[in-house]
C-alpha cells in the first residue's frame, strides 16, 4: 500500500509538468486550431526566467574585506551582492534565497509578452494553412528558441536550487498514519504539485466564470458562430495565447530546482506532453490534466523494480505504449470532442 | 421493387430527429428528386446512402444489398458515384490525371511502376480517359491544373469522373449551387444529355426548383425529416401540402 | 529511355554527373589554402551526403507524395543499421548481404508500424509514428542490449563467427567490402596544389543512391505515384471513387521505409557500427528538415536538402571566431570586434540557430523549399531575357 502511494506521489510532480504543459497546448489547440511545436520551448524559457532573476540577484560587486585575510595573506575579496545594499542583508539573503518562487512574478510579463510576440508575429499567418505547416513552423520556431537560449547560457544544465526552507524530504507515510520512513517524499515536489493544482484550477476558473473565458470557450466550440456575434475573437484568442505561453512559462520556472535546466528540456517534455494531450483528446481541457496526471502515475509505477523485473523495460515505454492503444481505440482521446482533427 | 430501396430509416442526433420514417423507392433509370426547405434533412439522407453516416432504425437496399455498414469506398463500388455540393476533385493533380483515376479504380488499381505510356492496359486507359473528356467538351483543358478552373468546369469534370466508372445510380447533392445562371444551364444539359444517352439512375438533392423541373421524372418532398408527398413534378407543382410548405416561399 | 520522360532523364543525368564528379566540385580549393577548410570532398563527408540523400529521397515518397508527416523514420535508419552490423558479425564483411538485410527489415518493421499508424491521419499519425520510434529507441537502448549493444552501440569484435568469411585471422578486425574491395580504401589524387580523395565507399553509396533516384522517379511518375498524389490532394473523392487509400499509403510508407533501412544499411557499411541515438527523435526530425528545406514533393529537392544540411552540420559548425577575426581583418577594430560578435551566434556551434531560421524562412516564405527558389530565380532570368528580345508573353510552366 505505501509503495503505491510512494509511486503515485512520484508521479505527481512530473504529471503535473506533463498537465501544465498539455493544458497551454490544448488552449492554444482548442482556441486557435493551431498545433503548437513550440510550446515546450515556453516551457524552457520558463525555467530560464528562473535562471535569470536568480542571477540578477546574485549580481555582485566586490569590496577588499581588510579584516579578513586569505590563506595568501592578502586581504579578502568578498563578493557582495546588490541587493544587501538595497534590503539590508538578512532581508537581501532572504530575496536570494527565495529566487524561483519570485521568478514566477518576473517570469509572467515576460512569458505574456514572448507569447502575444509569437502568436502577431508568427502564429496568427498560419491559422489558414494546413496543420503540418504549422507543426513545422513552430518545430523551427522551437529550434531557434532553445539556440537562442544555448548562446547565452551555454549547453550545461544550471543547477538553480529551491529555497532552504523547501530543500529536503519529509515522512509522509508517518504524517498519515503509515509506517515511517516508508514514504520520504522532497518537499518541493509537494510544493510544485500544489503550485500545478492552484494554475489548473485557476485556468479552469477563469474559463468557467468570467464573460472573457466564457467567449473562448464558445470559440472553442465553435469559432464561426461566435465571429458572426461581432465579437472581436482574434484578439481574445491572442491573450489565450499568451496565457497559455505564461502556464508554460511557471510550470518551468517552478520545475527549475526538480530538474536543473538546460536548453533541450522543453523538446523533452514536449515530445511527451503531445502525447499526453493526444491520450487526453485533443482540445479537451479536462482531458490534458486528466492525462497528465494518469500518464505521470502511471510512468512512476512502470519504474518499481517489480515490474521491470516482470516486464523489463516497460519504465522506458510506457507512455507511448500507452498513448497507441489509447489512439486506436479511442480515436478521440480518452475525453476528446467529435469532429476535432478528423481530417 | 427500385433500384434503391430505403425503409424506415430513422438517425437522431442527441435530441435532434433528423430523419424520421423515411420509406423511399427510386426506380432503375429514373430521375429522382429530392426537395425540401432547409434543414428538412435531405444532406442526412444522402450521407446514409453513401457509407458516410449509419441509420439508427431502418434499411438502406441498393439492387437487393445492404449498403449499411459498408465504408465509401465498397459502396462506390456497387455501383454508387456521388457528386458534392461544393466540387470535389483532385486539386493538385491535372484534369486529364483526374480523369484516370476513377478508370483505375474501376479496373485493378494502380499498383504499377510503369511511366503513363508503357503497357497496353494504361495505354487503355489513357484513351478512355481522353475519350471522356472529349465528351465532355475539355479535352483542350486536360493538362491544366484542375484547380484553377471554373466552378462550373469543375463541376463537369466531377460528373465526368464519376461516369467514367460507369455507375448505376449516379447521386448529386445541389449540383448547381453557387453557379452562375449559364453554368447551371450547362449543368442541366449535360445531366440531360446523360439521362438520354445511358442506363443510369439518377437521384437529385435541390434547391433550384428549375433544375428540378427540368430533370426529375419523379419527387420525393422532405420536410422535417419525413416525406411528405412523392409523385410526378406534374402533381407536385399543383399540391397544396407541398405548397404551403414549400413551394409558396420560394415559387 | 529507362521508362523516363525527357526532362526525367535530364533531371537523373544532373544528379548522377553531380555524384561522380563530387570529389572534385567539393574540393574547389587547394589543399593548404585557408579556404581548404570550406572544402566538403573528404570521403566521410561524402558519404554522409549520399546517404543522408537516400533517406530523404525515401522520406519524400511518403510525406511529399501522400502528405503523411511521419515523424519517426530515424527508427527504419537504425534498425537497417543493426540489422547490417550484424550481417558482418554472423555472416560476412560483404556489404551486399548486410545491406539487403537492412533493407528487408526495415521493410517489414515499417509495414507493422505502417499498419497501425495509418489508421489515423494527421497529427494522430505524426504522433503515432513519433511515439513507435520513441520506443523502438528506448528499448534499443535498455533491453534489447544483448541485440543492440546499449548505450555502448553495436560493435564487431575478433571473435565474431562471420559464417562466410571464416574465423577471421591476425588482430585486426575486418573491415566491410566487397568482394575484397575494402569500403574504406581511398586514392588520393593530387592536381598541382589540389588533392581529391576518391574513395570506394562513397562511389558506392553514390551508385546506390543514384538507383534509389532513379526508382524514386519511377515511382513520381508511375500511376501509382499519381494515386500518393491523388490522396494527399482529396481523400473524400478518392473514397467515393471506389478506391481504399489504405493499401496506397501502406505501400509509400514501407517504401520509405524501406528506402530510410538502406540507408541505415550503408552507415553501417562505410563504419561498422550502430548506435541507439540514431533512432532518436531528433534525427527524424533532422530528415523532416533535409526534405522541407530542399523541397518536399520535388524530385530533386531532397537530395539538395540533405546535402545542405549536412554541408551546414560539418562544414559551418567548424568556424571559429579565430578564423572569424582573420576574415573581417580588413574592418578597423572596433568595427572588427563588432562584426565578429554579430556573425559569431550564427556559426560554429550555433549553426543550428541558422539552419533553424533557415527552415522557418522556408515554411513561411517557400513552400516548395530550395527547388522553388531555383524555380523562381529562373523564372526571373527567363523574363528578362524575354523581355530583351520583346519575344512573345512568356508561359509560365506548373512547378514541377
Amino acid at each position: 500500500m505505501d509503495a503505491i502511494i510512494l509511486q503515485i506521489l512520484n508521479g505527481l510532480d512530473k504529471g503535473s509538468a506533463y498537465a501544465l504543459i498539455a493544458l497551454g497546448l490544448t488552449l492554444i489547440f482548442g482556441t486557435l486550431g493551431v498545433v503548437n511545436f513550440a510550446h515546450g520551448a515556453l516551457f524552457m524559457i520558463g525555467a530560464f526566467c528562473a535562471v535569470t532573476l536568480s542571477r540578477i540577484l546574485t549580481w555582485s560587486y566586490t569590496v577588499i574585506d581588510e579584516t579578513k585575510t586569505d590563506f595568501l595573506g592578502n586581504p579578502l575579496k568578498v563578493e557582495v551582492p546588490y541587493v544587501h545594499g538595497l534590503f539590508g542583508q538578512a532581508t537581501g539573503d532572504a530575496i536570494i534565497d527565495w529566487a524561483v518562487p519570485l521568478s514566477i512574478l518576473f517570469s509572467i510579463p515576460i512569458m505574456l509578452f514572448v507569447g502575444y510576440a509569437m502568436e502577431r508575429g508568427l502564429i496568427k499567418h498560419f491559422y489558414k494553412r494546413p496543420h503540418a505547416d504549422q507543426i513545422l513552423v513552430t518545430f523551427g520556431l522551437a529550434i531557434v528558441l532553445q539556440e537562442i537560449i544555448k548562446y547565452f547560457y551555454g549547453a550545461n544544465p544550471i543547477p538553480t536550487p529551491a529555497p532552504e526552507v523547501f530543500t529536503g524530504s519529509f515522512d509522509f507515510g508517518a504524517m498519515v498514519g503509515f509506517e515511517a520512513n516508508q514514504i520520504i517524499y522532497p518537499y518541493w515536489r509537494l510544493v510544485y504539485f500544489g503550485f500545478a493544482a492552484v494554475i489548473i484550477g485557476a485556468v479552469f476558473a477563469f474559463l468557467q466564470f468570467t464573460t472573457f473565458g466564457m467567449v473562448v470557450r464558445a470559440g472553442m466550440a465553435d469559432r464561426e458562430t461566435v465571429g458572426l456575434l461581432g465579437i472581436n475573437i482574434d484578439k481574445r484568442f491572442t491573450i489565450m495565447f499568451g496565457i497559455a505561453a505564461a502556464v508554460a512559462g511557471v510550470a518551468g520556472v517552478m520545475y527549475a530546482p526538480i530538474n536543473s535546466p538546460n536548453y533541450h528540456m522543453g523538446m523533452d517534455f514536449l515530445v511527451l506532453s503531445f502525447v499526453v494531450v493526444v491520450v487526453g483528446g485533443m482540445g479537451s481541457l479536462p482531458g490534458a490534466v486528466l492525462a497528465g496526471f494518469l500518464l505521470g502515475i502511471l510512468e512512476s509505477f512502470a519504474s518499481m523494480s517489480a515490474v521491470i523485473d516482470l516486464l523489463p523495460g516497460i519504465n522506458q515505454i510506457i507512455i507511448y505504449l500507452v498513448a497507441i492503444i489509447i489512439l486506436l481505440t479511442r480515436p478521440r482521446g480518452l475525453m476528446g470532442r467529435k469532429g476535432v482533427m478528423e481530417d | 421493387m427500385g433500384i434503391l430501396e430505403v425503409k424506415d430509416v430513422n438517425k437522431r442526433f442527441g435530441g435532434l430527429q433528423a430523419l424520421g420514417n423515411v420509406n423511399l423507392s427510386v426506380e432503375e433509370n429514373s430521375c429522382h428528386a429530392i426537395i425540401g426547405p432547409n434543414g428538412a434533412g435531405k444532406s442526412t439522407l444522402l450521407n446514409c446512402l453513401v457509407g458516410k453516416l449509419i441509420p439508427d432504425t431502418g434499411s438502406v437496399m441498393f439492387d437487393g444489398q445492404s449498403v449499411l455498414g459498408r465504408k465509401p469506398y465498397e459502396i462506390n463500388q456497387m455501383g454508387i458515384s456521388r457528386v458534392f455540393q461544393t466540387p470535389e476533385i483532385f486539386g493538385d493533380l491535372s484534369v486529364l490525371e483526374n480523369m484516370m483515376i476513377p478508370i483505375f479504380a474501376r479496373r485493378d488499381g494502380a499498383f504499377r511502376m510503369h511511366a503513363v505510356e508503357s503497357t497496353s492496359t494504361e495505354k487503355a486507359i489513357l484513351e478512355q480517359a481522353e475519350h471522356m473528356l472529349d465528351s465532355l467538351n475539355m479535352a483542350d483543358k486536360r493538362h491544366m491544373h484542375s484547380a484553377s478552373m471554373s466552378r462550373g468546369d469543375k463541376r463537369r469534370l466531377e460528373i465526368g469522373m464519376c461516369l467514367a466508372q460507369n455507375p448505376r445510380l449516379l447521386l448529386l447533392d445541389e449540383p448547381t449551387a453557387g453557379m452562375a445562371r449559364a453554368d447551371t444551364n450547362n449543368t442541366i444539359d449535360l445531366l440531360k444529355q446523360i439521362k438520354d444517352e445511358r442506363d443510369i439512375t439518377i437521384a437529385i438533392i435541390e434547391h433550384d426548383m428549375h433544375v428540378v423541373f427540368s430533370l426529375a421524372e419523379r419527387i420525393t418532398v422532405l420536410a422535417q425529416g419525413t416525406p411528405l408527398v412523392e409523385d410526378t413534378p406534374e402533381k407536385i407543382k399543383g399540391h397544396p401540402k407541398v405548397r404551403e410548405a414549400y413551394l409558396g416561399e420560394s415559387a | 529511355m529507362l521508362g523516363l520522360e525527357k526532362k526525367d532523364i535530364r533531371i537523373l543525368l544532373i544528379v548522377a554527373v553531380l555524384t561522380l564528379f563530387a570529389p572534385f566540385i567539393l574540393n574547389p580549393f587547394p589543399a593548404g589554402s585557408g579556404w581548404a577548410q570550406f572544402n566538403a570532398g573528404y570521403p566521410d563527408l561524402m558519404q554522409r551526403f549520399v546517404i543522408f540523400g537516400i533517406f530523404a529521397i525515401g522520406f519524400n515518397i511518403l510525406f511529399g507524395l501522400t502528405g503523411y508527416l511521419s515523424f519517426g523514420h530515424a527508427a527504419f535508419l537504425g534498425i537497417g543499421s543493426y540489422s547490417a552490423v550484424w550481417m558482418f558479425k554472423l555472416l560476412s564483411m560483404n556489404v551486399l548481404p548486410a545491406i539487403a538485410l537492412a533493407v528487408i527489415t526495415s521493410g517489414l518493421f515499417a509495414l507493422l508500424i505502417g499498419y497501425i499508424s495509418l489508421r489515423r491521419s494527421g497529427i494522430y499519425f505524426s504522433i503515432l509514428t513519433l511515439a513507435f520510434a520513441q520506443m523502438t529507441y528506448a528499448l534499443a537502448y535498455s533491453v534489447l542490449t544483448p541485440i543492440t549493444g546499449g548505450e555502448t552501440g553495436l560493435q564487431l569484435a575478433l571473435d565474431d563467427p562471420r559464417v562466410l568469411d571464416g574465423a577471421s585471422t591476425g588482430s585486426n578486425i575486418p573491415v566491410p567490402g566487397i568482394f575484397g574491395l575494402e569500403m574504406r580504401s581511398n586514392s588520393q589524387l593530387e592536381m598541382g596544389d589540389w588533392v581529391f580523395n576518391l574513395s570506394t565507399g562513397y562511389y558506392f553509396s553514390g551508385i546506390i543512391m543514384l538507383l534509389a533516384f532513379y526508382l524514386s522517379i519511377r515511382i513520381f511518375r508511375s500511376p501509382f505515384g499519381m494515386m500518393l498524389r491523388a490522396i494527399k490532394s482529396n481523400q473524400q473523392r478518392l473514397n467515393y471513387t471506389g478506391l481504399n487509400a489504405r493499401p496506397y499509403t501502406l505501400a509509400a510508407f514501407m517504401i520509405s521505409g524501406m528506402y530510410a533501412g538502406l540507408a541505415g544499411g550503408l552507415m553501417a557499411a562505410m563504419d561498422p557500427l550502430a548506435g541507439a541515438e540514431r533512432m532518436f527523435w531528433t534525427a527524424s526530425g533532422e530528415v523532416v528538415l533535409m526534405t522541407i528545406l530542399g523541397g518536399a514533393g520535388t524530385l530533386i529537392g531532397p537530395v539538395l536538402g540533405a546535402g545542405l544540411i549536412k554541408y551546414m552540420e560539418n562544414i559551418l559548425s567548424k568556424i571559429n571566431s579565430d578564423i572569424l577575426h582573420t576574415w573581417f581583418a580588413f574592418l578597423p577594430d572596433g568595427l572588427e570586434d563588432f562584426v565578429v560578435s554579430m556573425v559569431y551566434p550564427f556559426i560554429g556551434k550555433g549553426w543550428h540557430l541558422t539552419l533553424g531560421l533557415m527552415f522557418m524562412a522556408v515554411v513561411i516564405f517557400l513552400p516548395g523549399g530550395l527547388v522553388e527558389a531555383g524555380q523562381r530565380i529562373s523564372r526571373i532570368f527567363k523574363r528578362k531575357k524575354t523581355d530583351e528580345t520583346s519575344k512573345k508573353s512568356t508561359t509560365t510552366e506548373p512547378a514541377e
